[in-house]
């Protein structure tokens, strides 16, 4: 979709601010606002893609005006409504008021590091062969989904040149939607920045994006 | 932040509702915070930098299949899935980005920054990287190219930056202090000796 977290080329934000390394929460709400959000994903009851799906859902006022663990939380809240673990009214008055639903799984302290170490991989095995190689020129394509993508605006329609070829992976456009796996080639996409951003672009600058086989076509 | 305000009374009412139906335990909570804010962060990622420094046969390891020879070093797991390393060059410099959320490198490198998941990042990293560097206080030679990446699927960009010179000799313990996080996301190079 077209909405407020697809920022590359944006302008007006304002300086990049560092940070010393070992900060990474700036208030107690932002570690449990993580720690929940690892912690329910363990229910089952929706992808990393839907999890990024509701983020970017959120208005585009509200997404760029909130700070980032508080648009984890809204979209938490989002999706555990959405999935019937936890009722609109219940987050209006701040307390429960039924029992919860059987989840397919609740993570212990225990196992905590054994998940958090395993990760899970989203390699698939690949239908078909690949339809691209190394050194092939592509261009993504001019698409403008309404649901979910990983394809930023910036690349849509521009041509340029593959890097590297990851395997068959999970695509996020229908997973994010529970419309299933459907596994597909993944590619790094070398673009030009002259490409993207037109003559005013940096001769000295490539952009790099991993892309889905079914974002591009020959160029 | 006009919604900070409220946000702590919100997480916390969302976080008794989930404890009370039974969705999540309190202590699994306080472990996943534990991990995160003590045990997996940059210096995991420094290791691995120092290492390649150090040992000819690793960084071609490194080169040929990243998330092997990161788990190499006992670094595996969530957000580190599928690694890719990126070497910097006198003539190449690698800046890595998450224009559409905040992915990012979690077991070499932990937790990402605030100004990592900031707009102001995620907007200028692919067009003007040079004047993001500029914020950081890094400038780069016109004859060094740079190659953002942005980080738009599940795989995982990890700079490998270049060695300072004056360490000839240094073990890795001593290098890997030099490796900062900022050196390993590419807005940053690694301290000197």
């Amino acid at each position: 979709m077209n909405g407020a977290a697809d920022l590359g080329g944006m302008m007006g934000f304002g300086p990049v601010i560092g940070e010393p390394e070992n900060e990474y929460f700036h208030a107690d709400w932002e570690r449990r606002a993580l720690a929940l959000t690892l912690a329910v994903g363990a229910a089952g009851r929706w992808s990393i893609d839907a999890g990024r799906h509701a983020r970017e859902s959120l208005p585009p006022g509200e997404y760029l005006t909130s700070t980032y663990y508080a648009i984890w939380i809204k979209a938490l809240e989002r999706l555990l409504v959405d999935a019937g673990l936890v009722g609109a009214d219940e987050l209006a008055v701040h307390r429960s008021l039924r029992p919860g639903v059987p989840v397919a799984r609740v993570f212990s302290a225990a196992d905590v590091p054994g998940v958090l170490a395993a990760g899970s991989s989203y390699l698939r095995p690949a239908g078909d062969p690949a339809q691209f190689a190394i050194g092939d020129r592509v261009r993504a394509r001019n698409m403008h989904p309404t649901g979910h993508t990983r394809l930023p605006r910036y690349a849509r329609g521009k041509a340029g040149v593959v890097e590297r070829v990851h395997g068959a992976h999970v695509f996020p456009d229908t997973n994010a939607h529970g419309g299933g796996e459907h596994p597909r080639w993944l590619y790094s996409v070398r673009f030009d920045a002259r490409e993207l951003w037109g003559d005013d672009g940096d001769a000295g600058l490539t952009v790099t994006i991993d892309a889905w086989e079914s974002y591009l076509e020959p160029a | 932040m006009a919604d900070e305000v409220g946000m702590a009374a919100r997480v916390e009412a969302l976080e008794s509702i989930l404890v009370e139906k039974g969705y999540v335990e309190p202590a699994a909570l306080d472990a996943i915070v534990e991990t995160y804010e003590h045990d997996v962060g940059p210096r995991n990622g420094a290791k691995v930098v120092a290492r390649s420094w150090t040992d000819r046969a690793y960084r071609e390891r490194l080169r040929s299949d990243a998330t092997s020879a990161i788990a190499e070093l006992g670094f595996t797991g969530r957000a580190g899935e599928h690694m890719v390393a990126l070497e910097n060059t006198p003539r190449l410099h690698h800046l890595v980005v998450c224009t559409l959320c905040s992915c990012y490198p979690w077991t070499v490198l932990g937790l990402p920054p605030t100004w990592y998941k900031s707009p102001a990042y995620r907007s200028r990293a692919v067009i003007d990287p040079r004047g993001v560097l500029a914020d950081f206080g890094v400038t780069l030679p016109d004859s060094t190219r740079i190659a953002v990446h942005d980080s738009t699927s599940e795989v995982r960009y990890l700079v490998v930056p270049m060695r300072p010179d004056g360490t000839d000799g240094w073990d890795e313990d001593r290098l890997a202090a030099l490796v900062t996080r900022d050196s390993m996301i590419g807005t940053g190079v690694p301290m000197s000796p």
